[in-house]
């Protein structure tokens, strides 16, 4: 199956912003997965969805891309949630941890309705 | 039937009235079945035909019946000697109906059959200037392409049809394909397809995109096409050297594409040539990857019938795709079943035009069970692979470059389909294989497309074994310790670093071997109590 080129569409409000990522996330993603996060930062959002229900496949770049956004949203005082991803990447999300960092849902429509979490360092 | 009088037996040099006698008039009706000589001044029938031969003076009818059929009549007007027609008179004329009627018919049929066979002859004339031009611009010799292999076959129906192909040098070292097919048949579609194909060939050089030297075919071509004629075409330009395809459609039969993960259809629309003013045709990229093959072709493969009536069909040709063969027997095969499928005496009802493309790239594959000392020799990684008793599934050599890890991936998910491995297991066997692959690309053969990454799969006892093997000099490529993500997220380490940790918790076993010029990354998976054996899944 030849590679399929990533996408990133960004799509909210100041509180709550999604990120649907269409194709591969691996290197390829880095400059699209960035130009997102700003997009979110400029809306002020205060929680992001990543939205995976198009992406069919995360290399471990990918994952250090998620991870570089997870930072960037830390230290942004965003919270990111992540929906849409197949059994095998929450699977991987559980090995890396990532799923303590950020709550996984089943799709776009249980990320977004969930509140806010307000942890003590308010970061998630 | 109507019939044609001759001259008034009376009157032997003279030629009489021509009426003819429609099928429909009651005169007709009743001459087919008279028993004799039928005299029309006391006939009483309501018949123009009989009205008219009353004004032409005719006095008797003389019927000319064969089995059954009224194939003609002698129109008789007065006797000269102004007497009467004897019964005499009459007798001899119905015994000389009765011997010409046969006579005439006979006559008839064969000058029926020498007008059919002119047209025939005709016919055959006009299929042979339609194969002479057809013959005249389909390509004489295939491009030579290093790491591809290319066939086409070009099978005219009785019927000429306009079914063509063509392979367009273009600058920077890419082939434009062509494979089209024009409606109607004969000459004209002779005629069309030569003029389309000499359209694409002026066009395609000049234009440059698929999309751009379709649009601009179809507006040269629209004042040109006949009514009811228009061409279905596909064009796609391949850059040779990376596997790259761009292309567009006019109505065409979908491509397909055979890869390691299964046959795809390569999407692309738009409508045929010589349709509709200011069409636009999308353009659309794919990559083929070493081993991968593509097929373009005609309708006359898919709509062909069998005797039962069942078309030959998508599915059927999709399923076929998928057998790995090199293009020429891959069009052979695909032929064998088409003859096997139609069954012996087909009489050919379409066109068939095939052209397949496969990327070899001068990195060696080979998919499917292959003896293990045949195998041995195809790739540094096989000599490890071979165990006494193990079966080989697979032996691939990919170009050492980026994006290649997701064909090691799909190669080595196709190659154990058949080991019935639970979907989870192969999703955790994929990642380790990318990522294997990943480090094998980028640490041993650095991104170099000229240094290969070896994969061989293996069935070794109750094992599955993935060897990956680069020849790069760089030496080992770090632990597999777990990243301290809390340190990664607050920015004192670096976000990268997942992949050995990956792979060493999506399979049972990782062993890291280095060898003279590189390192071999084993990967096992037990597939006995495979269920339970690799489910590392932490909270």
């Amino acid at each position: 199956m030849p590679a399929i080129p990533f996408k990133a569409e960004v799509h909210g409000t100041p509180e709550l912003a999604t990120i649907e990522l269409h194709g591969d996330v691996n290197a390829a993603a880095e400059a699209a997965l960035a130009a997102a996060y700003r997009e979110v930062a400029a809306l002020g959002a205060s929680a992001i969805v990543l939205d995976f229900s198009d992406t069919a496949y995360i290399n471990s770049t990918g994952i250090a891309l998620i991870v570089r956004l997870l930072a960037d949203g830390r230290k942004d005082r965003r919270e990111v949630r992540a929906c849409g991803l197949s059994p095998h990447y929450v699977e991987i999300f559980q090995i890396t941890r990532l799923s303590d960092y950020m709550r996984i849902f089943d799709d776009q429509a249980s990320a977004t309705a969930a509140g806010v979490v307000v942890t003590a360092g308010g970061e998630r | 039937m109507s019939v044609h009088a001759p001259a008034p037996a009376a009157i032997p040099t003279a030629t009489g009235p021509a009426i003819e006698i429609a099928p429909n008039d009651s005169l007709f009706a009743y001459l087919q079945s008279a028993s004799g000589v039928v005299d029309a001044e006391r006939l009483e029938l309501d018949s123009p035909a009989l009205g008219e031969l009353r004004a032409a003076g005719i006095r008797l009818v003389v019927p000319l019946v064969a089995q059954g059929e009224l194939i003609g009549a002698l129109y008789l007007g007065p006797r000269l000697s102004d007497q009467d027609y004897s019964t005499d008179d009459r007798r001899l004329l119905t015994t000389l109906a009765a011997q010409a009627a046969p006579a005439i018919r006979v006559a008839q049929l064969v000058r029926e059959q020498a007008v059919e066979i002119q047209a025939r002859e005709r016919l055959e004339q006009e299929m042979r200037v339609a194969t002479l031009i057809q013959q005249q611009f389909l390509p004489r010799e295939l491009p030579q392409l290093p790491d591809w292999q290319v066939a086409a076959y070009y099978g005219p129906a009785r019927a000429v049809g306009g079914d063509f192909y063509d392979f367009i040098a273009l600058p920077d070292g890419r082939i434009g394909i062509v494979v089209g097919d024009v409606t109607d048949k004969g000459v004209p579609a002779a005629l069309i397809m030569a003029r389309t194909q000499s359209v694409l060939r002026g066009e395609a050089p000049r234009v440059g995109s698929p999309a751009a030297v379709l649009e601009r075919a179809n507006e040269i071509l629209l004042p040109e096409m006949p009514a009811r004629m228009f061409v279905t075409c596909l064009y796609m330009v391949l850059e040779p050297e990376t596997g790259k395809v761009v292309y567009a459609n006019a109505g065409h039969n979908l491509p397909y594409v055979r890869t390691a993960g299964g046959v795809i259809e390569l999407r692309a629309t738009g409508m045929p040539l010589g349709l509709l003013p200011g069409m636009d045709y999308p353009e659309h990229e794919a990559v083929l990857a070493p081993g991968e093959s593509v097929l373009l072709y005609s309708d006359g493969l898919v709509e062909a019938h069998d005797r039962a009536g069942d078309m030959f069909g998508f599915p059927r040709l999709r399923e076929l795709m998928a057998t790995e063969l090199p293009s020429t027997e891959l069009l052979d095969h695909l032929l064998d079943e088409l003859h096997g499928f139609v069954g012996k005496g087909w009489d050919q009802e379409d066109d068939i035009t095939l052209v397949a493309l496969q990327r070899t790239g001068g990195f060696g594959m080979t998919v499917g069970e292959v003896p293990a000392q045949t195998a041995s020799a195809t790739s540094v990684a096989t000599s490890a692979a071979a165990r006494p008793g193990g079966r080989v599934l697979l032996r691939a050599s990919l170009p050492g470059e980026q994006g290649n890890e997701r064909v090691a991936m799909d190669q080595v998910a196709a190659a154990v389909a058949e080991l019935g491995i639970a979907p989870d297991r192969v999703e955790r066997l994929k990642t380790a294989v990318s990522e294997a692959a990943m480090n094998a690309i980028e640490y041993g053969s650095q991104n170099d497309p000229t240094i290969p990454v070896d994969i061989a799969v293996d069935v070794e006892g109750d094992d599955l074994v993935v060897r990956i093997t680069d020849r790069g000099l760089s030496g080992p490529i770090g632990s597999a310790e777990e990243p301290d993500l809390e340190k990664k997220l607050a920015g004192d380490q670096k976000p990268r670093g997942w992949g050995l940790f990956l792979i060493k918790h999506m399979v049972d076993a990782m062993e890291v071997t280095p060898h003279g010029t590189g390192q071999t990354v084993a990967l096992t998976l037990h597939l006995e109590g495979a269920g339970d054996a690799s489910h590392p899944v932490q909270g």
